[in-house]
């Protein structure tokens, strides 16, 4: 269908953008100007607000384009974390090789996202705040503990706050942000010293949100031995499920049967049109089992390296 | 004529001007926010070669490239195309009118049969090989992944990119036949 009507902003600074939104939300339940009512969205790729529009899911009275923020666009590698602006691509992740470089589970986690043509446009920013738990970038923040970036302008000020990925994601595309409060950036942090990673997930076509699917990552002591790991799930819970699988991978070998049963103990996915509950959880335990040995070969791959320069990010 | 329909009325009365370079041509309209680009293209601009599947992302039809990059026009507001250099189907053709090389791939290997999903495969197609003149399987899967056709199975897509790459390799013949 056709979304249904809005009035468009395009503010050019961020404070434009906060004191914009801080009116229009202002003027919720008044209705009258825009669609249903003056609730306000802000639009940057559009991928996940716009199929919400033509349904006619969502009719905000407003969209506020943050395309023109010069300020949004950047994208920081830097030793730590990779720092991502409110309007950039999911497609830059990829494009920019610096990004895979220092973050290969972030960029490797972008290639699983849609299509190409999905990526060009849709933001990372984007993608979180919408908080769909089938996505990828919400499962990957909450495995790294990152945190986005959100402001707000309020009595007159711009007032910023960081919100970490565990206070993020209150439920199916829900989060913890206040309407009138703008995600500017997030961050990724980049893993730790012998430290190894893995995404893996099925769909029904190549593309398509996945029936389920997990980000994980473990890290090795100088022998090898794993001493630590965690892994976050897609699609299985109504937002990211992070799950510590350590005691299933650090003593003694306890094998797959055992990290199997811890995964599918931890979760408790539901049943819809394209996959019983059931069947879920036992997709996410053997993708998991599957993604373990990759895992534990680039932590181990990466004990020599890291023995020299534990924090520093590979050139 | 048929810039703003009664419903637009209702809405949000301020229309915006877009100008947009499509095919190489400038041209402009006055829209409502609301107006996608699929729709500008179509109804302001009378370009209906973009076709609308799903008008929800899903199919790829409406696929046009925005600024050289493949977009989906159906999840795309004209107002926020402002300023941009579009690419449709029309713009695919041949400078003596006749088809282009990927449409004449497409036409030499049954890469279409009823062609409602064509205009979308073309312009993923162009776009690819224009970043990637000899792609390989994986690359085009990759490429054209997002668009749905319900008559082909695909085969013979695939099997046109890998045609219309050796087209585009060829070398200049001045030999139009």
């Amino acid at each position: 269908m056709k979304p249904p009507p809005f009035a468009y902003h395009r503010p050019a600074s961020v404070e434009e953008a906060a004191q914009l939104l801080a009116d229009l939300v202002g003027e919720r339940g008044e209705g009258g100007e825009g669609g249903e009512g003056g609730e306000a969205k802000v639009i940057a790729g559009g991928q996940s607000l716009v199929p919400l529009l033509n349904f006619r899911l969502a009719s905000p009275g407003h969209l506020v384009d943050i395309n023109a923020i010069d300020a949004l666009g950047g994208l920081d590698v830097r030793p730590g974390a990779v720092d991502v602006g409110a309007t950039v691509r999911a497609a830059r992740l990829l494009s920019e090789r610096t990004v895979a470089v220092a973050h290969p589970l972030l960029a490797e986690a972008t290639r699983w996202i849609a299509h190409p043509v999905i990526r060009n446009r849709g933001t990372v920013c984007g993608s979180l705040a919408h908080a769909d738990p089938a996505a990828e970038l919400p499962a990957v923040l909450s495995l790294l503990d990152g945190s986005i970036e959100a402001v707000a302008w309020r009595a007159g000020a711009l007032v910023r706050r960081r919100v970490g990925a565990g206070d993020l994601f209150a439920g199916p595309l829900q989060t913890t942000l206040e309407p009138d409060e703008l995600v500017v950036a997030a961050r990724f942090p980049t893993l730790g010293a012998r430290t190894g990673w893995a995404v893996d997930e099925l769909a029904l076509r190549r593309g398509d949100y996945a029936l389920a699917g997990v980000a994980l990552a473990v890290t090795v002591d100088g022998d090898g031995a794993p001493t630590a790991g965690r892994a976050a799930y897609m699609s299985c819970a109504p937002t990211p499920v992070v799950v510590d699988i350590g005691p299933a991978i650090v003593d003694d070998s306890p094998g797959p049967d055992a990290l199997y049963a811890l995964v599918a103990s931890a979760l408790d996915p539901t049943d819809d049109i394209h996959a019983s509950g059931e069947y879920r959880r036992h997709l996410a335990a053997t993708l998991t089992v599957r993604a373990l040995g990759g895992a534990l070969a680039r932590a181990r791959a990466r004990i020599d390296a890291d023995s020299e320069h534990p924090s520093e990010v590979p050139a | 004529m048929t810039s703003v329909s009664v419903d637009d009325a209702v809405g949000p009365a301020q229309l915006h001007e877009v100008v947009v370079t499509v095919n190489s041509v400038a041209r402009s309209a006055r829209v409502p926010a609301r107006r996608l680009l699929s729709d500008l293209l179509r109804h302001d601009l009378r370009l209906t070669g973009t076709h609308v599947g799903c008008e929800h992302g899903v199919c790829g039809a409406c696929t046009v490239l925005l600024d050289g990059e493949p977009v989906r026009s159906c999840l795309t507001f004209a107002v926020m195309a402002d300023g941009a250099r579009i690419t449709t189907v029309e713009g695919l053709g041949a400078p003596d009118g006749g088809l282009g090389p990927v449409q004449r791939a497409f036409r030499e290997c049954h890469g279409l049969q009823c062609g409602f999903c064509t205009p979308g495969f073309l312009l993923l197609a162009t776009e690819l090989l224009a970043r990637r003149p000899d792609p390989s399987d994986d690359e085009i899967a990759d490429a054209l992944g997002g668009n749905l056709c319900r008559c082909t199975g695909y085969v013979n897509i695939v099997r046109s990119v890998r045609r219309a790459a050796e087209i585009l390799a060829e070398p200049p013949s001045g030999d139009g036949a």
